[in-house]
Parts: structure tokens; C-alpha cells; sequence
């Protein structure tokens, strides 16, 4: 009965192409909104439950909005394009190593021509940027394979990137800037002057670029250039005979997709883990992401959120709750069972619903207008 | 119906040729489209009308030929610049883009009138959002044409046929084309929809002057409503001219009963 959008009239055709055309979707969110931007960070700040410890900041909410926007990036070229990528970790590897050696200056000697290229190291917010454009630049290269092959034959080419990138970053010492120990520290969190050091310092630098970069990606997809994607997603051949160039759709895809992810991978480095190795960035977590995105709903930017949500708070609840609750369990074997359950939870999920928790919010939607009655 | 100009052909096809293989899908065939008119094809299954159409848009690579749209001669199409220069194209068994609605398959038409660049669509502000709106205003004219209103907003992969046929007809309006070639427009369909599809086909031709061809298998449809009729068959043409002229024919009455022996 409350979600009904009777009585709603669209007078022009801006309000009807609205992200949110339903007067109550945009409250539900500007609540989401309030309580992420205004509610979390004084909650944390006087640290009332359930932010008694930074736990639940730095150890959920702090990933999962660096996933997210992770996720999002992964959905442009999976779910809107409709290119099969496994290479999702390593354009993160790219993006953090990139702001890393931005933001530590970077050296490049040329011993043979007699002189070196230097950069000065760059303010922190420049370098994650530029280390998503750096990575946009390196996912426009590894896109082009993509005008030729096309499905798994895709996936094995960006699997290539993930490998190549894994290897290079593990055994060129010069992005690591010769650290002996392989790992690499982010430099201090300084822009223009505000220094982001606490929890929810962090949180909040975070929520911001994920809410920035997910209104714009929002506006791209249900755009034009999104409309190109989704066309050559769905069949190629037409978009093509509507005018459509499969080379600047598709390496649009690969750019846009990278540079979001490369700045999550940036993110990734600096505000969460701050100091890291390579492994950080391994295939697993390309997987991750593309599980995220399938479980989320391919071509679904609300799809990424709840996709990542899922991925990175199951096994977290599946590890404590047995202690919560009281189970005498040994950790072995709630791990064991972790595993277990989560992997048929995700047989159950997607056997019922292959379109994913997009797909299923949307049918609730539907469902909740016509509520209570069937029709 | 605009009476054609005979002096003002929009297309022309010079001995065009297309072979796969040992197959050989199109011999010679010469014909032309004049501006405003509507030109069937014809022929029985595998006589190469489809075939003609990809040539003609750019889809297939003739072995030899030429191809003369609005002045200039090509030894090929290529599909952009076809679509760029104003010809749009239906398919035989429908090509829409299934994942996304209606309304947004028939936007997809407009990607060649778009002008914003990308960075104004990433902020969907001033100018990119009036444009948008712009391009929308256009797309319901075509969605209030094809009488579709009510189905805008649903995903083209669940609508019936027949309708999907209608929106795949509005995506080629929205490019606002020269030269519309419709593939067998009403196959699967039954009378009433023909009707309709007729009457739409008609209106388009009568409206926005477009010039259509059109490949059919119904010949009551053909005869009433193409200016004039080209018969394939074998891949090679074997009559042109007014629908008169080629329900006379004694070549076509052949080919398509076959000749007594």
C-alpha cells in the first residue's frame, strides 16, 4: 500500500527519465543517503552500538564500498557490454600501483640515451585519479582483442592481463620502488591540507568517491553511450547497421570499466589496506568481482552494491555467527562450513533467480505496487 | 503516394555479384530505387533478395558491382557509413536488442543523431539532458505512430511477435532515414496485423517521404502496396517493373509454379 506511485503524474519528459522516477524509491534513498553520510559517521564518532569498535567501519563497511565501486566497473563491461572479463584484479593492480608510484615521484632512467625521465610526486588526490586513468589507458589496450574474439575466448585474453600484470608487479622491482620485501606503503592521506587518518575519516573519503563515481556511471548507462553497450551486448550486428562502431563502443566499455576500477584499486591500497602486496590484487579477487556482479545483476548499478554486500558479508557472518550463537564448533570446522554454505547458497540464488538481486528487487517492486492484491 | 520522380534514383545497384563458396547468391543482378517510392523484391526462398539487402547496406562484401547511393559510387557498402548516410534496415527474424525495453531500443535509433560527447552525458546536465529530452520527444512521436504506448517500458525479449516487429520498424524510424529496407516485414503474421504493418508502411512512405524496399512473400500485400517489383530468383533478376507488368510475366509465373514438362 505505501509503495504505489498512483497519483504520481510526469508532466515532462526529464521527471519520467529520472533515475528515480517513484517518489518513494528517491525517499528511501535519501534516507540510505543520510544515515551512510550523517548517521554512520556519528555513530562511529561517539562510538554507540553497533560501532562500539572500528570493526564493523574498518572491516565491512570500508570494503564493501571499495568493492562496490569495484563491482560497478566490472558491471559496465560484463553487464552493460557484455565483454567477459577475469582481469578485474589486475586493472585494480594497475590503478594502485599507478598512484603509488605517481604519488611517490616516479624515476625513469634512460642509461643508454643519457638522461632520465622524473616526475615529481603528486598530491594523493592526482594520483588516484591519474592511476584510474593509467589503468583506463591499459584496459583500452587489452580491449582490443575484443573487435575479434568475443565470449569465453574474451575471458582467456583478459585472464592474460590478470597473469602478465600479477608477474610484473611481483618481479619488477621498479614498481615497487626496490622494496626489498616486495610490498609496497601508501604514502600519507593528505588532500589540500585535510589529512584522512581515522576510520571514519577513511569511511567517508571513501563513500564519497563511490558516490560520485556511481552517480556518473548511473548517467552513462542510461545514456547514449550506455544504450551503444547495451545494443552490442544484446546484438551486434544490428547496432552496427544503426550506426553504432563496435570499436568505440566496446573500448569505451574497457576504458570507463578500468578507470572505475582502477581508482577502486587505488582506494584499495591507499585507504584500506595501506601497505600491500601483489597478492592483493591476485585472480581471486577478479573472480570475486565477477561473481559479485552476477550475483548482483548483470547491467545493474544497484546490482553491483548488493552483489558486493553479499560476496564480502556472508562469509562474515557465516564465521561469527556460530560463536554468537553459542556452538560448540571448532574454527576448522566453521570454515569448513563456511565454505560449504556459501557455495550452495550461491547454486540456490542463482538456480532461482538467474538474473541475479537486481532482477529480484525489481519483481518485489512490482509485486509491492499491486499489493494487496495479486493483479 | 508521392508520385515517384523518374529522373531521381537514390539508388542504384550495377551487376552486382555475390558468391559463398560454390554458391552463387546473387548474379549480375542490376536494378535501382527511385527516390519516394516503395520497391519490393521478390522471388522464391533462397532466390537471394536478402542477400541483396546486406550488399545494399553494407553487411556482405559483393565480389564485384558497384553501388551508386545518393551520387557516389562504391565497389562495397560499409555498415556504419550506410547507416550514417541514411539507410536503415529491419530483419527478417527480428534483431532487437532483447535486454532492454522498448523504449530504449528505439533511443538506440538516435545514437547517430546524438551530439553531445561523452563528458556531457557523464554529467547528463544543460545541454546533454536537453538534447536527451530532445531525442525522447522524437522517439514517442514514432512510439505514438506505431501505436506502442503502452508497452514502452517493457523489455522487447517478452513482447509478442507482432509487436516486436513494430518496434523493430520504430528503431529504424528513429534514424530518420533515406532509404528504408524492410525484411519480410510481415512474416508470421495474421491479417489484421498485416493490416496494420501495411498501413504503417504506407504512412511512412506518404509522411516522412521515405523511400522503401521491401521484401515480401505475400503477394497481395506486394502488389497493393510497391510502386514497383523486382523478381529474384536463382540470384539472378528475372523481371522488373510495375506490379502489373510483373504479375503478367510469364518468366515469373514459371518460376514461381515451376513449367510444365
Amino acid at each position: 500500500m505505501l509503495y504505489r506511485e498512483a497519483g504520481q503524474f510526469k508532466t515532462t519528459y526529464a521527471e519520467d527519465m529520472a533515475i528515480f522516477p517513484i517518489r518513494q524509491d528517491r525517499i528511501a534513498l535519501a534516507i540510505l543517503l543520510g544515515i551512510a553520510f550523517i548517521g554512520v559517521p556519528l555513530l562511529a564518532t561517539f562510538r554507540i552500538w553497533p560501532f562500539g569498535s572500528d570493526y564493523l567501519l574498518w572491516a565491512i563497511l570500508l570494503p564493501f564500498l571499495i568493492l562496490a565501486l569495484a563491482a560497478i566497473g566490472t558491471n559496465i563491461l560484463v553487464g552493460y557490454c557484455g565483454q567477459i572479463s577475469l582481469g578485474s584484479g589486475a586493472f585494480m593492480a594497475i590503478g594502485a600501483y599507478s598512484a603509488y608510484k605517481l604519488a611517490t615521484g616516479v624515476h625513469i632512467p634512460l642509461a643508454s640515451l643519457g638522461f632520465a625521465i622524473a616526475i615529481p610526486p603528486l598530491p594523493v588526490l592526482a594520483s588516484i585519479l591519474l592511476g584510474g586513468f593509467m589503468s583506463a589507458g591499459v584496459g583500452i589496450l587489452f580491449g582490443i582483442p575484443s573487435l575479434r574474439i568475443k565470449g569465453l575466448y574474451l575471458a582467456v585474453a583478459t585472464l592474460a592481463a590478470q597473469f602478465f600484470f600479477d608477474w610484473a608487479f611481483l618481479r619488477l622491482p621498479w614498481f615497487t620502488n626496490y622494496a626489498p620485501s616486495g610490498s609496497v606503503n601508501a604514502p600519507e592521506l593528505d588532500f589540500f591540507g585535510v589529512v584522512v587518518r581515522t576510520p571514519v575519516e577513511r569511511y567517508l573519503l571513501c563513500l564519497l568517491f563511490v558516490t560520485v563515481l556511481a552517480v556518473l556511471a548511473k548517467n552513462l548507462v542510461r545514456g547514449n553511450l550506455g544504450r551503444q553497450w547495451m545494443a552490442i551486448r544484446d546484438m551486434d550486428i544490428a547496432a552496427e547497421l544503426i550506426g553504432i562502431r563496435p570499436l568505440y563502443a566496446k573500448l569505451t566499455a574497457f576504458a570507463v570499466s578500468s578507470f572505475i576500477i582502477g581508482v577502486a584499486g587505488a582506494l584499495w591500497g591507499f585507504v584500506y589496506l595501506g601497505s600491500w602486496e601483489p597478492l592483493a590484487f591476485s585472480i581471486e579477487r577478479s573472480l570475486d568481482l565477477l561473481f559479485m556482479v552476477i550475483i548482483g545483476g548483470l547491467g545493474s548499478i544497484m546490482g553491483s552494491f548488493i552483489g558486493a554486500a553479499f560476496i564480502l558479508i556472508v562469509p562474515i557472518l557465516l564465521n561469527v555467527l556460530p560463536t554468537e550463537l553459542g556452538l560448540p564448533l571448532s574454527t576448522q570446522t566453521i570454515t569448513h562450513l563456511q565454505f560449504i554454505i556459501f557455495g550452495s547458497l550461491i547454486c540456490y540464488l542463482l538456480i532461482k533467480e538467474p538474473h541475479g538481486f537486481a532482477r529480484l528487487i525489481s519483481i518485489g517492486k512490482e509485486k509491492l505496487r499491486l499489493w494487496p492484491f495479486p493483479y | 503516394m508521392r508520385a515517384p520522380d523518374t529522373d531521381d534514383i537514390l539508388l542504384q545497384v550495377e551487376r552486382v555479384a555475390l558468391s559463398f563458396g560454390g554458391v552463387k547468391a546473387l548474379r549480375d543482378v542490376s536494378f535501382n530505387i527511385r527516390k519516394g517510392e516503395i520497391r519490393a523484391i521478390i522471388g522464391p526462398n533462397g532466390a537471394g533478395k536478402t542477400s541483396m539487402l546486406n550488399v545494399i547496406n553494407g553487411f556482405y562484401r559483393p565480389n564485384h558491382g558497384a553501388i551508386t547511393f545518393k551520387g557516389r559510387t562504391r565497389a562495397k557498402m560499409q555498415p556504419f557509413e550506410a547507416a550514417r548516410g541514411g539507410i536503415a534496415r529491419t530483419f527478417q527474424n527480428v534483431a532487437l536488442f532483447k535486454g532492454m525495453s522498448a523504449l530504449d531500443n528505439i533511443m538506440a535509433g538516435r545514437t547517430l543523431k546524438v551530439r553531445c560527447g561523452v563528458l556531457w552525458q557523464l554529467l547528463r546536465f544543460g545541454p546533454a539532458l536537453a538534447e536527451e529530452v530532445e531525442h525522447r520527444r522524437k522517439v514517442e512521436e514514432i512510439i505514438d505512430f506505431l501505436e506502442i504506448e503502452t508497452i514502452r517500458k517493457v523489455p522487447v525479449g517478452r513482447l509478442p511477435y507482432g509487436l516486436q516487429k513494430r518496434v523493430e520498424l520504430g528503431r529504424a524510424l528513429a534514424m530518420e532515414p533515406d532509404l528504408l529496407l524492410l525484411d519480410e516485414p510481415m512474416a508470421g503474421m495474421n491479417l489484421e496485423e498485416k493490416e496494420d504493418m501495411s498501413r504503417f508502411i504506407m504512412d511512412v512512405n506518404n509522411h516522412f517521404g521515405t523511400t522503401i524496399a521491401l521484401i515480401e512473400h505475400d503477394m497481395a500485400v506486394v502488389m497493393d502496396l510497391s510502386d514497383r517489383v523486382a523478381v529474384l530468383d536463382h540470384g539472378v533478376k528475372i523481371a522488373d517493373g510495375t506490379p502489373d507488368e510483373v504479375k503478367r510475366s510469364q518468366t515469373v509465373i514459371d518460376a514461381y509454379l515451376g513449367i510444365a514438362h
